[in-house]
């Protein structure tokens, strides 16, 4: 195991490339978010701050990084509001202003802006400005859902957004492909980025465990499992912090400032995904970004819940482990991880043990993670041929909601009779939970009318949900129940189901 | 003339043209200058402000110790410490700055505490102890209602003998509805920045559409006058009406702690404070009863309203008028009843909001008329159609003023075609017919909607032009920016009169000191009242040079020709910059203001009759949605719009305001959903909780067209229509798209708004009737 210092007391710096140059900050408070910084101590006020929780997207960054590859750098949409700054450390920064050439002309993805009047009061322009770049570099000539995906996380109260979608096609157009600056060249998979460009990225990478802070405060970014581990025994009470997209909204809104926080996000075993014939292994610091597509990959069936998962800028940041780890009773991954039988490696200076996912969850908000123990990673077993699986949302607003219920079913069978029932909810319960009475309804029964009857009632058994803003208790049982008529109508093909493919792509 | 010569001639950028926003170039590079970017002045204190955590509460004790000893705190005050007086309310003076003990609205600003920093500010005035004394709260306007709690006395307007026409009528019907509130959510917060200059004046940055009333209540409460104080707003990221009399509040809080301490002060709404603190659109409990006959004909109608105002007056009562103004809508209501009270709750005192009552009036007539045409059988729009104000006859609104610019039949008509309502309507039958679980449904609504303040006097506006002697013009004007186009908008106006490029314009901050006693920018009268008044300025500086360069020429002024940046004088050609410079040379006035009252307007409050409205604007909507029965949820598939925005200043812009309009007010009618708690507290204070529209909310098929013939009857500035309001009530017809889904052709779903997919699913299910 690497020595790592758990006292720190001499505090590094925050390294990253900003505009071509090397930024390199001293004294970085752990709890100082980018979007202050840039607005407060950089003066950069294009980034905007709407809601400072994530939300609105006026404050949308693109930042680069090194690609697992060494070679590439991938360029993605994050949140400054809930980003700390110290976080930034081994990356590119790029802000909307970085976008206006030399000369002072715009930015393809600008100028389609301006083309098609999609600014009005203009405050959430930038952001916009800033998800459409990392779709115009990502992307080939997308298509509306795409697109609408690519803008989910970014609020617009004037324009009703028609001309900024169709800035989204027309920015395409205006770029040159043999633009001489990358930034303004639309996006080709696998392009190599310009080698200057690369060779800035690798001069400011780590090999060593980092610490920043200013005064008593402190933020270590280990780079093994063991170095977490150990940081972690000598600091119990730390954040653990991983994409920030929960924690940091306790210093955004609770206005707490934590003493001690320990990164994630640069630990090399929580980094990995193991892809093998009998299932997928996702290490707790993985993005959502990068852990859906592996997944999807295995269950189709799981598109549209990670699609509506929060927004592309969250799913940039937000982990898989941290939705897990959170243990939100609403957390929208938790349903279909749990009908699919995972399994969850924690670490701690003990070692490591495996537990069940459905064992994981002890009350609200409360784990079996013991004092000093951490996520390792999360154990996705291989779909097995004639699974039905099936997850669904229900929210207020289609895109970039939290789930009033969110559902999830997988059910075996054996001819028309079900041989294994999983029946799993979020919303319901003070945490996502199995429906064990429906799921032994089910179980055995031939799947049809009377059998999804009876698997509905069952629910009331299951679950006592409660009533808050986003839903009543009524409400939540109704619909939940009604979830279980959508997967059977949807199985039988008796009746179409489900309003959000109408009209769409 | 020849084709080419007329565009050599043409300027760029004039009246008609579609140019860019003028400052799009701004927003797209992250340029334009918000209040909270403007560059900081040295030792800024950075404010936060103390909220009530009750309803309705008298304040025992107000502990500030651990504020004051909070790390960077360097000020802290209360009610006490206001010289002047504690009034940010705009009419009424009943909406204190700080309370002065007794809390009305969890949420009120109780102390407010200036530190070095935003984030220290933040956390200090958290630290208060406040030990309170809870009465009685009224929570919702039912109650108030009951208790004969209001913030303003009723009103009734009436026409006709309404009880005897509903009572001798073939059929009645008689109900309640509700349509719920709405935040604002402008991007940008409330904030403002109050900079000390010499003795105790002070300089405001306020994000406003007021700057006049930020003006005159900080002065009031610093204890000045409005000579001693100066209010700027270059723009605003977003208002809606929520940036109308909110931004006093913030501003006045600045400007008392600039006073105390000597220092520039900022304060700036973190989100869920903003939404805490500050009004929001009414909600609306609405009774109605009705008489019609057979074909659906509204013989007699009475309407009680009852509106959340919250703890103050603010500008309910205006608002409430139009509401009563409005709730004809389209149609001809021959007999009619229409009271409505103004009910004071504890909770957060409601404001001006796009529409400004008058989707709430809409809201209830579209609805009974729903009613009727479920009750019937019949189609909707045979209804709507039946019952619309005719043109000759059948054309007197119940506050007697005479439609003269009825476009409704043509504009509905034209849209039923288009959008093939009559085809689909069938065609979803079929669809409904044979699937038992989604549903669809269409539906096409109309607005009608009044155009000026109803308050007559605030029908003014003035404006200020400056040509420097490089030939570039300075604008200023009374009206304010928050992304609807207006400075674009008039900057045209003043290129058209003055015959110069638009590029030659600046368009310059809204200023106190440039143009005084300015109206709000409200009413969507915008580019009427300042476009007509910098087309008065412009005016007076284009007649000058004119009756100069005749004298200095020596040539009739028939002879002197404006044409694109420069004079035709006789055969002679003058470069604009060459004639102005001539002119200064030779002593010509080239700096103008220009004034202008609407004409044609009178009404008369007591008797709530006259000619309140200079003209109407009108439009129409056909939306189509799919609902799933299981859950609620529902998507807008497909929408056709026709609006009349007169002869368009800027169709750009105006297609902007019409297809924003719709969206927002979608938003409002379905995901928008305000929530307080038992104990009165908003519980939907952030985005997280509170869902308006995102870009996959669009119907993927959304044609939006404007009506060709489009010119206004009456002289608006070059015969344009205001546009900024009337296109947000067109997504009344989501609204009743999602209703006539439910329905599928039986029965009247208890459906209010929200249409949340919850509200959806209940009233799916026969639930939901009140
Ligand atoms: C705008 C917005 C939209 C959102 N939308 C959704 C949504 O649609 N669906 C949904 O489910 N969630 C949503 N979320 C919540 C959040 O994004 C997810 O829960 C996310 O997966 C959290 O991951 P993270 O990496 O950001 O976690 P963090 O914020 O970094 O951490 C969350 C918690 O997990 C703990 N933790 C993290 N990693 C570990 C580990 N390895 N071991 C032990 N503990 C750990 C942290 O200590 C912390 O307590 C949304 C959040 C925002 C701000
Ligand atoms: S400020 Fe709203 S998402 Fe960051
Ligand atoms: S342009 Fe105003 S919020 Fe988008």
């Amino acid at each position: 195991m690497a020595a790592v210092d758990t006292t720190a007391e001499g505090a590094g710096t925050v390294r990253f490339v900003l505009d071509g140059e090397i930024v390199e900050l001293h004294d970085v408070d752990p709890n100082r978010t980018l979007l202050q910084w840039l607005r407060d101590d950089l003066r950069r006020t294009g980034t905007k701050e709407g809601c400072a929780e994530g939300d609105c997207g006026a404050c949308t960054v693109v930042v680069g990084e090194l690609d697992r590859d060494d070679s590439t750098i991938r360029l993605r949409a994050v949140n400054s509001c809930i980003r700390f700054l110290a976080t930034l450390d081994g990356k590119e920064l790029i802000t909307v202003e970085s976008l206006r050439d030399a000369d002072g002309s715009l930015h393809p993805v600008q100028q389609a802006l301006v083309e098609n009047h999609g600014s009005q009061c203009g405050f959430c322009t930038p952001g916009f400005v800033m998800s459409l770049l990392a779709l115009f570099k990502n992307a080939d000539r997308p298509g509306r859902i795409e697109i609408d995906d690519a803008l989910a996380g970014n609020l617009c109260r004037c324009t009703g957004y028609r001309p900024i979608v169709a800035a989204a096609t027309r920015m395409y157009q205006l770029a040159d492909p043999a633009d001489a600056d990358w930034l303004r060249r639309p996006g080709r998979p696998g392009e190599a980025p310009p080698a200057d460009r690369l060779e800035r990225l690798r001069s400011i990478a780590r090999e060593q465990a980092t610490c920043v802070g200013s005064g008593d405060h402190r933020l270590y970014a280990p780079r093994d499992a063991g170095e977490l581990a150990t940081l972690l025994a000598a600091h119990p009470s730390a954040l653990l912090l991983a994409g920030g997209t929960d924690a940091a909204l306790q210093v955004t809104k609770q206005l707490r400032e934590f003493e001690t926080i320990i990164y994630t996000g640069n630990v090399a075993e929580l980094l990995c995904i193991e892809n093998g014939p009998d299932g997928i292994e996702i290490g707790a610091a993985v993005t959502l970004a990068d852990a859906v597509p592996v997944i999807v990959g295995h269950y189709p069936e799981l598109e549209e819940l990670f699609l509506r998962f929060a927004s592309p800028p969250i799913r940039n940041a937000a982990t898989l482990g941290g939705n897990v780890a959170n243990a939100s009773p609403i957390g929208d991954s938790m349903p279909a991880l749990l009908v699919l039988d995972c399994e969850l490696s924690l670490q701690g200076a003990a070692g490591t043990r495996v537990l069940p996912l459905a064992e994981f969850y002890l009350g609200y908000r409360k784990t079996a993670l013991q004092p000093g123990e951490f996520l390792r990673s999360i154990r996705i077993p291989a779909r097995s041929a004639g699974d039905l699986v099936k997850s669904y949302k229900v929210s207020k607003r289609f895109d970039q909601d939290i789930s009033a219920v969110c559902g999830a079913f997988r059910l075996r069978f054996s001819g028309d009779r079900v041989t294994e029932a999983r029946v799993a909810y979020g919303g319901m319960a003070a945490t996502p939970a199995r429906a064990l009475d429906c799921e032994s309804a089910l179980a055995g029964a031939v799947f049809d009318e009377a059998a999804v009857e009876q698997a509905m009632q069952a629910l009331a058994r299951d679950y006592e949900p409660i009533s808050d803003m986003r839903a009543s208790a009524a409400y939540r049982m109704r619909i939940a129940a009604n979830l279980l008529r959508r997967l059977y109508l949807e199985y039988s093909g008796n009746a179409a189901v489900g309003v959000y493919a109408h009209g769409r792509g | 003339m020849a084709a080419a010569d007329t565009d050599r001639r043409r300027i760029r950028g004039g009246v008609g043209e579609a140019v860019p926003h003028d400052s799009a170039h701004l927003h797209v590079a992250g340029e334009a200058t918000y209040t909270d970017d403007i560059i900081e002045p040295r030792g800024l204190l950075h404010l936060a402000v103390g909220m009530s955590s009750k309803a309705h509460a008298r304040v025992r004790r107000l502990d500030l110790d651990a504020v004051r000893a909070s790390p960077g705190v360097v000020d802290v005050m209360t009610a006490a410490d206001i010289p002047g007086e504690n009034n940010c309310g705009p009419v009424v003076h009943d909406d204190p700055i700080l309370a002065p003990g007794l809390v009305e609205y969890a949420g009120q600003a109780l102390f407010a505490v200036a530190a070095r920093t935003y984030e220290q500010a933040r956390r200090a005035a958290r630290l208060a102890v406040v030990e309170y004394e809870e009465l009685e709260a009224v929570l919702d306007p039912l109650t108030a209602l009951a208790k004969g709690s209001f913030v303003l006395p009723s009103e009734t307007l009436a026409r006709g003998d309404s009880r005897a026409a509903i009572d001798a009528a073939p059929r009645r019907l008689a109900g309640r509805t509700r349509v719920g509130g709405q935040d604002h959510f402008y991007l940008e917060g409330q904030v403002a920045m109050a900079v000390p200059r010499e003795g105790g004046d002070l300089y405001v940055h306020s994000s406003t559409q007021h700057p006049g009333e930020v003006q005159l209540l900080v002065a009031r409460a610093i204890g000045r006058e409005a000579k001693d104080v100066v209010v700027e707003c270059r723009r605003m990221g977003g208002g809606f009406g929520g940036k109308e009399s909110q931004p006093a509040l913030i501003a006045c809080i600045a400007a008392l702690m600039a006073q105390r301490s000597g220092l520039p002060c900022k304060l700036r709404l973190d989100r869920d404070d903003d939404m805490l603190m500050t009004g929001k659109r009414h909600d609306f409990v609405i009774d109605y009863e009705v008489g019609f006959d057979d074909t659906g004909r509204i013989e007699g109608i009475e309407f009680m309203f009852a509106a959340r105002c919250g703890m103050s007056a603010d500008l309910s009562g205006a608002i409430n008028d139009r509401t009563m103004f409005h709730c004809d809508n389209a149609y001809y209501l021959p007999n009619v009843t229409i009271v409505s009270h103004r009910c004071k709750t504890n909770t957060v005192s409601n404001t001006a909001f796009r529409g400004f009552g008058g989707p709430q009036g809409m809201y209830a007539i579209e609805y009974v008329i729903d009613e009727i045409a479920r009750t019937l059988g019949r189609d909707p729009l045979d209804v709507r159609r039946r019952n619309f104000y005719g043109t000759g006859e059948r054309d007197v609104t119940p506050y007697l003023q005479k439609l003269e610019d009825n476009v409704l039949d043509e504009i509905v008509d034209e849209l039923a075609t288009t959008a093939d309502y009559a085809a689909r309507r069938e065609e979803i039958r079929l669809y409904n017919a044979s699937s038992p679980v989604l549903k669809r449904g269409i539906a096409l609504t109309p607005v009608k909607f009044g155009i000026s303040f109803t308050a007559t006097h605030l029908n003014q506006a003035g404006a200020l032009v400056n040509v420097y002697t490089d030939g570039t013009v300075h604008l200023n004007h009374g009206g304010t920016e928050m992304g609807q186009g207006l400075f674009t908008k008039v900057a045209q106006v003043v290129a058209e009169e003055l015959s110069i490029d638009l590029d030659r314009i600046k368009i310059t901050a809204s200023d106190t000191s440039k143009v005084p006693n300015a109206s709000a920018t409200a009413a969507s009268a915008g580019s009427d009242l300042n476009g007509k008044a910098a087309q008065a300025a412009a005016r007076k500086i284009r007649k000058r040079l004119v009756r100069f360069a005749a004298r200095h020429f020596g040539v009739a002024r028939d002879d002197v020709r404006f044409e694109r940046n420069r004079l035709r004088v006789n055969g002679q050609l003058i470069p604009w910059e060459e004639l102005v410079r001539l002119a200064w040379f030779n002593r010509v006035a080239l700096s103008a203001t220009g004034y202008y009252r609407t004409p044609r307007i009178n009404y008369d409050r007591k008797t709530f009759s006259g000619r309140p409205f200079f003209y109407f604007a009108y439009g129409a909507a056909v939306s189509e949605v799919i609902v799933d029965t299981l859950t609620g949820e529902h998507r807008l598939l497909r929408v056709d719009i026709l609006h009349d925005c007169g002869a368009s200043l800027n169709p750009a812009i105006d297609l902007g305001q019409v297809e924003g309009g719709f969206v927002q007010g979608a938003g409002w009618l379905t995901s928008e959903e305000l929530c307080w708690s038992e104990r009165g507290e908003l519980t939907t204070h952030a985005p997280s909780t509170y869902k308006i529209p995102t870009s996959s909310d669009l119907a993927p098929d959304f044609r939006v067209r404007m009506l060709e013939s489009g010119r206004n009857r009456e002289k608006t500035i070059y015969r344009s229509k205001a546009v900024g309001e009337p296109p947000l009530m067109l997504a009344l017809s989501v609204f009743h798209a999602i209703r006539d889904a439910l329905s599928d052709g039986r029965g009247r779903p208890a459906l209010h708004a929200p249409a949340t997919p919850e509200a959806v699913l209940l009233a799916a299910t026969g639930g939901g009737h009140d």
